[in-house]
């Protein structure tokens, strides 16, 4: 990123839009397994459900919704720490602080790879497990929706909280306490959506609340994230 | 106005003003608790449905009043303290939160122990009691990164941040979870409209709320006294003030 920085003195919003997210995702791809392992979360805490409470076809289709919701929130949120820690410790997060350009771009360009890399891939695999949870078919586009709505939403409230506690002491635990009450809203609606749609119901109500917390999330958010990236690399 | 508002920027100004306050203020709520309790308990008609176990709405309504007005409080003290660097907003919106977080357990235990009369159990999914346990949660999430975090300023500028990002968040989790489930009786005072109950019932809760606030604004002062005093130990004034007792 630097070598693009230099050869380019002012490079244009898009271009930093562009150069922080492909670095992103480059670096995410050198570590494959940082890319799995929520994937392998994912499937691991749907397995639970069914070995803990029945394997009856009949539950599992009611409970799908909230179960695949859950999972995909604890999921989200595991990944968190791959937004900013190691940018964090290698010193790039600085580099973004002091650069020129607004950082209300660049956290931009690393909420959506952080969404690419995991709300994404969550997306694609969950028709997968809905199948095994007897998701009941007309449901599949609803839930498919809302997590493609709802992820990100997701990826930026998180990132206020990673924000928040970067460079902090066994942030792990204390990062989901913040970042875990903020979520319910978006758990609320998207699995009221699947649970809507299994039922025949209309589920536009529940999307447009959906889209527009996306909205917001999307113009506040950034500015709550760089106030606390600000504050926790101000020491 | 813009002297004051500077003055009010200085701890020693604020230590001096509010010692002058302090026994006013407590006082009065004192005063306005001891008649809203016996007015409450002793005087106020019975409830035709629910008898006298609704008398802990005397409790109740104030505490829950508190734990949401004290969120707004802390999150306004934490933004002056984070737009004009104010100290003191900073100590005043650290003391909010330990405080709110207790206001709002007390609120969800009181509803628990209402609930169990009226509903008969002590905990029911719905609306209200969920947005509040929330609530209790969004303090909990401030209190943790204000003790997380070593350095003064940054935990009081982090967790000020926080406190912003839940206050935009309160009325979305309160209308998602109301859209939810509900069960919880509306609104007990409204002001655009007349309550519903009579008068003998409604004063006594007036009064009740009226002295909580004054016990808030006590506990509050009385707290960011003690957190003024922790900070400037090393002042002049402080040794002062100390040596003098």
């Amino acid at each position: 990123m630097t070598q693009t920085i230099s050869a380019n003195p002012q490079p244009s919003l898009l271009a930093l839009f562009r150069t922080v997210l492909s670095r992103d995702l480059v670096v995410a791809f050198r570590h494959p397994s940082d890319l799995v392992n929520p994937l392998i979360f994912f499937m691991i805490v749907v397995t639970l459900f069914p070995l803990a409470v029945s394997p009856e076809k009949q539950f599992l289709s009611q409970a799908a919704p909230g179960v695949l919701w859950v999972a995909a929130l604890l999921a989200t949120l595991l990944s968190l720490d791959m937004l900013f820690q190691s940018d964090f410790q290698d010193g790039t997060l600085e580099q973004l602080l002091l650069a020129p350009q607004p950082l209300y771009i660049s956290i931009l360009a690393k909420v959506c790879g952080h969404w690419l890399l995991s709300g994404l891939p969550l997306t694609l695999i969950s028709p997968l497990l809905a199948f095994m949870l007897f998701l009941p078919a007309e449901a599949l586009p609803a839930l498919v929706v809302t997590l493609l709505l709802g992820t990100p939403v997701l990826s930026f409230i998180g990132a206020v909280g990673s924000a928040l506690t970067v460079g902090l002491r066994k942030s792990g635990l204390l990062l989901s306490l913040l970042v875990l009450p903020l979520y319910i809203p978006v758990l609320i609606f998207s699995a009221g959506a699947v649970q809507a749609a299994t039922i025949g119901l209309p589920i536009v109500g529940h999307l447009a609340l959906l889209g527009a917390m996306l909205a917001l999330a999307l113009v506040l958010a950034p500015l709550a994230i760089s106030a606390g990236l600000r504050i926790s690399l101000g020491s | 106005m813009w002297t004051w508002f500077h003055r009010l920027g200085s701890p020693r100004w604020f230590y001096e003003i509010s010692g002058r306050w302090l026994p006013w203020l407590a006082v009065a709520a004192t005063l306005l608790i001891v008649v809203g309790t016996t007015w409450a308990l002793l005087f106020a008609p019975q409830d035709y449905q629910q008898g006298n176990s609704f008398r802990i709405i005397y409790i109740h309504v104030p505490a829950a009043f508190l734990a949401q007005s004290c969120y707004m409080i802390m999150a306004v003290a934490g933004a002056v303290g984070l737009i004009w660097k104010m100290k003191l907003a900073d100590m005043a919106a650290k003391s909010c939160a330990s405080i709110g977080a207790s206001f709002t357990l007390l609120a969800l235990i009181t509803g628990a122990v209402w609930g169990k009369p009226t509903w008969g159990t002590w905990w029911v999914w719905d609306a209200r009691l969920t947005s509040m346990l929330i609530l209790f949660f969004l303090y909990l999430g401030v209190v943790a990164l204000h003790s997380a975090i070593t350095d003064r300023d940054q935990a009081a500028k982090a967790s000020a941040v926080l406190a912003l990002v839940g206050l935009v968040n309160i009325p979305i989790i309160k209308y998602s979870v109301e859209w939810w489930n509900t069960l919880h009786q509306p609104a007990t005072f409204t002001v655009t409209e007349k309550p519903a109950m009579p008068a003998e019932m409604w004063v006594p809760l007036l009064i009740m709320v009226l002295g909580f606030y004054c016990f808030f604004a006590v506990a509050l002062i009385m707290r960011t006294r003690f957190e003024i005093l922790v900070r400037e130990w090393r002042t002049r004034w402080v040794t002062e003030l100390l040596n003098k007792q």
